[in-house]
């Protein structure tokens, strides 16, 4: 202590030596997957690579891929933006219920959602077999618009609600006090502070949505990811593949260049004395809430009714044997990665987002910019940067739980992050810094001030990580254990035999198994649950 | 062969380090509903354990060229024939005796792996709006006036890639790149794997398309009212081609006896026709095999109808995509 008041009137340096630690580890990690890319793209024939890369086909997947993007922000904002809403700051009845059910999504594997917005369309689709009913397909840009939207707007969702959970009421009441219309105080002062929670938001779908190919590729839509899939499995080549992922991470790092721009200009905290107040409800009135809840019934029913309907619809017609005891030992096994690997991502997160809130420095905003790398590089390629690194340099590691842990907590990082980032952002430093003074040491501030008031951020950063690793496939393809078999793995062994339908058990328990899980953390946080 | 594989296994257990059973590691691209009871069977019966890592045939090939020698892995089972040439340099070669009765076009002429079932590439058609005997008798006849905005085309599926490649192989780079341009300004309706030909099929979204021989019985088994049919080209033709899902050793294995006794146990009369009854495959041991009782195309026509063709000469899928890509169907 005594040495760290030499060099700090403010606040010992201790915390920021040890964030700044942790953030570096996490910024040497990330490296790992662009050294690889690099390594092998400096294998290829120069000549190769170039006519590879500058040909029109790059060019109009290139815009495809924008034009997906936009169109996937855009109408996940009009979703989420309206939902957010409704659960924080308004008297909607049963908001626990609508809560859940905006999150809810996010357990819904995109192959799934493709494969229910399909199955649901066509002569020999669910709604004509089942009501006589031809509806046109979704296909191309708006039909992998509709699919990625559906199951990846509660990433803004649950940013957004952070933030209006967060925000200080008194500061809409003084605007209200001071003249402000509702509309002019949404406006000037609740859209401002909303701005980091859209672009946490936004990333984390923007990124989702520029990597994905599954289900663009159903839905015969095709954008640049794509390419780099092809070139792996179809051509099985590692070398240009690295040239065209490192041009995908160019475009992902200018997506995170830009949110960082947006977001690191402006302070969001409380900085008056007094107490802050908790946020105020808006009254709906009878009429209110029955729109509010026919929104929620509408989103709920495509999101999670359509794929859950189509599921059991396939179920109905496979023999459903007992398979319980796989299902749930299956289970077991998803868990075993999944959960840790959540909280190993919160964990690594909580510095890098302290770096960015409370020591912004060109160094912290570079970690916090490489901290998205994990989620930007192709799960394939990034997998394969692990079993490069983890054979050359700990052998002892490879295809071990540990390694298939950290590689989740590195890939998903990101996901953590943005809720974590933006709580930290709403809590007031003087808090932190009264509690020192009080006497507390860094550790006991953190643990005793800092965690309870960040609290829900790092819930729902956990949620998002444990969701998205209990689907995930090539990265599990690749760095499991040999014999292995979490829910994703057997659920996609079973349709690669072409067995569907013995295969939609196992995708209705990744859904139903992730739902518990959001369900019961949902229930058990009230803030995050947000019941009262 | 039963005592030729009993054989095979006490080798193995022999080899052994006494008081260890005897452990081999499997990458399969083949999924686990179909692995699993032959796995259960052969460790039955040999004391062998199998560990398996069940995958995507491309991400485990993608994975065994980087792993290279440090690879844990003893035996590598793709479901096509690109993806054993691919890991063909890091094989070992299978003993000669064991691929006797294993005729050529099933398996590698240098015997760095064999197919283990034959996946027969015909045409598939709806019943409803066609009859068998409206499709094109070559595959070269595929792209006339007539077949405009019918055919179901899935461009990025490895089988139909793999089958241009013989494509090219069989008739010239120059010939198949017109037979592609020819076919991509026919209007054809862009799907994206075989299972998706059958429901575009199905759907009326189009009326026939080229694909793999199991998956109509698939849809079949649960829907016998499946409005769809098999149909072969002229017999000898390029479009008849028989192509495999096969497996190797790897050299890299440290327990090569043990895994040669898997591919061994693959080979045998109850694993052929286990491949036969339960995923519509057609044996690669015609003669051991009792009639195949799956629908559609039966062994012995679809084995008569078949080109013969090296499988090995269908390694160059690059070549294949960038042709895909200059004609527009990528």
């Amino acid at each position: 202590m005594s040495l760290s008041e030499g060099l700090s009137v403010r606040r010992a340096p201790a915390d920021r030596t040890f964030a700044q630690g942790a953030g570096l580890l996490v910024g040497a990690l990330m490296i790992v997957p662009l050294f690889y890319l690099v390594l092998r793209a400096f294998e290829a024939d120069f000549d190769t690579a170039l006519s590879m890369i500058f040909r029109p086909r790059t060019g109009w997947l290139l815009v495809n891929t924008a034009a997906l993007t936009a169109g996937v922000l855009a109408f996940s904002t009009v979703i989420a933006l309206p939902l957010a809403w409704l659960t924080t700051r308004t008297d909607l009845p049963a908001r626990g219920v609508a809560n859940v059910l905006a999150v809810l999504p996010l357990a819904v594997p995109g192959y799934v959602m493709a494969y229910a917005l399909i199955g649901l369309s066509g002569n020999y689709g669910f709604m004509a077999e089942i009501f006589g009913v031809t509806f046109p397909r979704p296909y191309g840009w708006f039909g992998a618009t509709l699919a990625l939207t559906l199951y990846t707007f509660p990433y803004l969702y649950l940013n957004l609600r952070t933030a209006f959970q967060g925000l200080d009421a008194s500061l809409e009441e003084s605007a209200r006090a001071l003249g402000c219309g509702r509309a002019e105080v949404f406006r000037r002062v609740v859209l401002p502070h909303l701005i980091p929670a859209l672009c946490a938001g936004w990333l984390v779908i923007g990124l989702y949505t520029i990597g994905d190919f599954g289900a663009v590729a159903l839905m015969r839509f095709e954008v640049f990811s794509y390419t780099i899939y092809t070139q792996y499995s179809a051509a099985f080549d590692r070398v240009y593949a690295s040239w065209l992922s490192l041009i995908l991470i160019v475009i992902a790092l200018l997506f995170v260049w830009g949110e960082s721009r947006l977001r690191e200009r402006q302070s969001y905290a409380r900085t008056g004395s007094g107490a802050g107040a908790g946020p105020r409800r808006t009254a709906l009135g009878r009429r209110g809430r029955i729109a509010g809840w026919a929104f929620v019934a509408l989103v709920a029913t495509m999101s999670i009714g359509l794929p859950v309907s189509v599921l059991t619809f396939w179920m109905t017609r496979s023999p459903l044997v007992a398979q319980l005891p796989d299902l749930v030992q299956s289970f077991g096994q998803s868990l075993s990665v999944a959960a840790p690997s959540a909280v190993l991502a919160a964990g690594l997160a909580m510095p890098v987002a302290w770096l960015a809130v409370r020591h912004p420095s060109p160094t912290s905003s570079l970690i916090n910019r490489l901290a998205f790398v994990g989620y930007a590089v192709p799960p394939l390629a990034f997998a394969l940067a692990f079993v490069f690194f983890a054979l050359r340099a700990a052998p002892f590691l490879y295809q071990t739980h540990l390694l298939l842990v950290t590689a989740y907590a590195l890939a998903f990082l990101a996901l953590a992050l943005g809720p974590i980032r933006s709580a930290l952002y709403q809590a007031r430093p003087s808090m932190e810094e009264s509690a020192r003074a009080l006497g507390l040491g860094p550790a006991e501030t953190f643990l005793r001030v800092t965690l309870p008031t960040i609290r829900p951020g790092v819930v729902a950063g956990m949620v998002l990580v444990l969701v998205i690793a209990m689907k995930e496939l090539p990265i599990a393809f690749l760095l499991a254990p040999t014999g292995f078999r979490p829910l994703a793995i057997t659920m996609f062994s079973r349709t690669s035999e072409g067995m569907l339908l013995q295969a939609a058990p196992f995708a209705a328990a990744i859904m139903a198994f992730s739902a518990l899980f959001v369900g019961f953390i949902l229930r058990h946080d009230s803030k995050v649950g947000g019941s009262r | 062969m039963t005592a030729l594989r009993t054989g095979i296994a006490t080798i193995a257990l022999f080899a052994a380090t006494p008081l260890t059973a005897q452990e081999i590691t499997l990458y399969s691209g083949r999924g686990e509903t179909l692995v699993a009871p032959l796995i259960e069977t052969f460790t039955e019966s040999t004391g062998i354990e199998v560990n398996v890592r069940y995958g995507g045939t491309a991400e485990l090939a993608v994975l065994l060229n980087e792993e290279g020698a440090a690879s844990p892995a003893d035996i590598y089972w793709a479901q096509d024939v690109a993806a054993l040439g691919q890991i063909k340099p890091v094989f070992a070669e299978l003993p000669g005796e064991m691929l006797e009765d294993i005729p050529a076009i099933y398996r590698d002429g240098d015997n760095r792996w064999t197919g283990t079932s034959g996946r027969m590439r015909l045409m598939v058609y709806s019943t409803e709006r066609m009859q068998a005997d409206e499709l094109p008798a070559t595959m070269a006849e595929m792209t006339d006036d007539r077949f405009a905005g019918t055919m179901a085309l899935p461009p990025t599926n490895g089988s139909f890639l793999a089958h241009v490649t013989a494509l090219r192989v069989h008739e010239g780079d120059e010939a198949a790149r017109a037979w592609l341009q020819e076919l991509a300004d026919n209007d054809p309706v862009i799907v994206s794997n075989n299972t998706a030909i059958h429901t575009a099929i199905a759907d009326g979204e189009a009326d026939w398309g080229l694909t793999n021989n199991y998956y109509l019985s698939r849809f079949l088994a649960d829907d016998p009212d499946f409005p769809a049919d098999h149909a072969l080209f002229e017999a000898g033709d390029i479009g008849n081609l028989m192509m495999v899902a096969g497996a190797g050793v790897l050299e890299s294995s440290d327990s090569p006896e043990a895994a040669m006794a898997f591919i061994e146990f693959l080979l045998s009369d109850t694993a052929q026709q286990y491949f036969a009854g339960n995923v519509h495959e057609y044996p690669v041991r015609g003669d051991a095999v009792a009639a195949f009782s799956g629908i559609g195309v039966d062994y012995g026509t679809a084995s008569e109808a078949a080109i013969e063709f090296d499988l090995n000469e269908l390694t160059d899928l690059e070549g294949t995509l960038e042709m895909l890509e200059e004609v527009g169907l990528l």
